[in-house]
């Protein structure tokens, strides 16, 4: 039951076309989620957002959130007895360019061993002109061991998790991609949170 | 799925029926193309969810809540004081919770490239802001009141006067981008970004209130505007 205090949350309203001038000027852009002493593996992942013709979408906001390299998150709710690590924040913030794209560093996350182990993944939500409240999906690392356990990806259909695996660059070790899809035969699978 | 669900997890109350606007929403075009057409899935609320950043050493400039006095001149229009508390859906203040607005010149137009609406810029004005809630989760911001602009999205469609808000609370799934209005906008009915949110009640969440109290003589016009964010299942606030 909820409580008699119960208030009704503030809707959504889109972030719109000019979000630009505060949340992701030079200043409030977070491209780089971990200081450099943050241990780990050091990752590059390229992101691509496109609407329902497939065409890339230049106006989209992405943030980051996730847990460090022992899986444990900058947050005093995380009940892990590990401390995070210094210096780490976990959060990242980026607007994609003409292209579509934008480009994240960080660390690939461990396990979140806490409720279940979860592998590594970071929880990407997505603003843009033309969406009126934010959609959250999961970026999981595409071969990791742990997938397979997953108790978030195993109640995804399995043949849309895919839409949920970054892909390593054949190219260039430790840069991956990802694309977010919001409509068609590929749409990304999105959480309702 | 029960394995995830163990007694530190507190897990959040999901938002209530028409309280929230879709996805698609098809008076407004450009949903069209941007919202998902399958099902979400229904996550359960893990570590992942409810953990979130958490400011309170975030750098705030000193002028950062004041978008009158970022330039060597004042910025022209209607000089407005917007103050009010975030507080969670069971009452409860947010204390140090980041809020940053961004908005339209008095004339309407945003200080950005995209804009290109023929109406002046204002050299004393970049319309952008950010402040911190205190502990009892209390805001302010000095600005000037924004200005209706055309878009679009219909014939003949113009936005309500409106200043955007982004603010972060204690966990990433309370995080939330809106807008505030005021009171009495003629233009509430025609807009399909406003209407979008089906339950009335829920809309009038989005509309700022005149209020006397928080009003300077000679000086510049108050508007209260709390924001409720969604709030942990099970703690109702004791008072």
């Amino acid at each position: 039951m909820k409580p008699d205090t119960d208030l009704i949350p503030t809707p959504s309203q889109t972030v719109g076309p000019f979000f630009q001038i505060e949340l992701t000027t030079d200043e409030h852009c977070v491209r780089c989620i971990a200081g450099p002493g943050a241990t780990g593996e050091r990752v590059w992942i390229t992101f691509r957002v496109f609407d329902g013709d497939g065409a890339p979408i230049d106006d989209a906001m992405l943030e980051i959130w996730q847990a460090d390299s022992q899986g444990k998150y900058n947050h005093p709710d995380d009940p892990q007895p590990t401390d995070p690590e210094e210096g780490w924040v976990g959060f990242g913030r980026l607007a994609t360019g003409g292209d579509g794209s934008c480009l994240l560093e960080t660390i690939r996350p461990g396990c979140v061993g806490y409720d279940g182990v979860q592998a590594p993944h970071l929880t990407v939500a997505v603003f843009a002109r033309g969406m009126l409240k934010q959609l959250y999906t999961r970026l999981y690392f595409a071969g990791d061991p742990a997938n397979d356990q997953d108790p978030i990806l195993s109640h995804v259909p399995a043949e849309r998790r895919e839409t949920l695996m970054a892909k390593p660059s054949a190219e260039r070790p430790g840069h991956w991609h990802f694309d977010i899809r919001l409509q068609g035969d590929q749409e990304t699978v999105f959480f309702d949170v | 799925m029960d394995r995830l669900t163990t007694p530190a997890i507190k897990p959040y109350y999901r938002p209530a029926k028409d309280t929230q606007p879709p996805s698609l929403y098809e008076a407004y075009r450009a949903t069209t193309k941007r919202a998902p057409r399958r099902p979400l899935i229904l996550l359960p609320h893990t570590l992942s969810e409810i953990t979130g950043p958490v400011y309170g050493h975030e750098k705030i400039g000193e002028k950062d809540n004041d978008l009158t006095a970022q330039h060597e001149g004042e910025p022209l229009g209607e000089r407005i004081i917007v103050s009010g508390r975030v507080l969670d859906s069971n009452g409860r203040p947010i204390p140090s919770a980041l809020i940053e607005v961004w908005q339209a010149n008095s004339a309407g137009r945003y200080k950005h490239a995209k804009d290109q609406h023929p109406a002046p810029l204002d050299p004393n004005f970049s319309g952008a802001g950010r402040t911190l809630t205190d502990q009892n989760g209390a805001y302010q911001f000095v600005t000037i009141k924004p200005g209706a602009y055309p878009w679009f999205n219909h014939y003949n469609a113009w936005r309500p006067a409106h200043i955007h808000f982004s603010v972060f609370g204690n966990a990433f799934i309370t995080r939330l981008v809106t807008q505030m209005y005021f009171p009495g906008d003629p233009l509430f009915e025609f807009d399909p970004i406003f209407q979008s949110v089906p339950d009335e009640k829920a809309r009038q969440r989005m509309i700022s209130k005149f209020d006397l109290e928080t009003t300077q003589p000679q000086w510049a016009k108050g508007f209260k505007f709390d924001i409720v964010l969604r709030g942990p299942e099970g703690t109702p606030f004791e008072t």
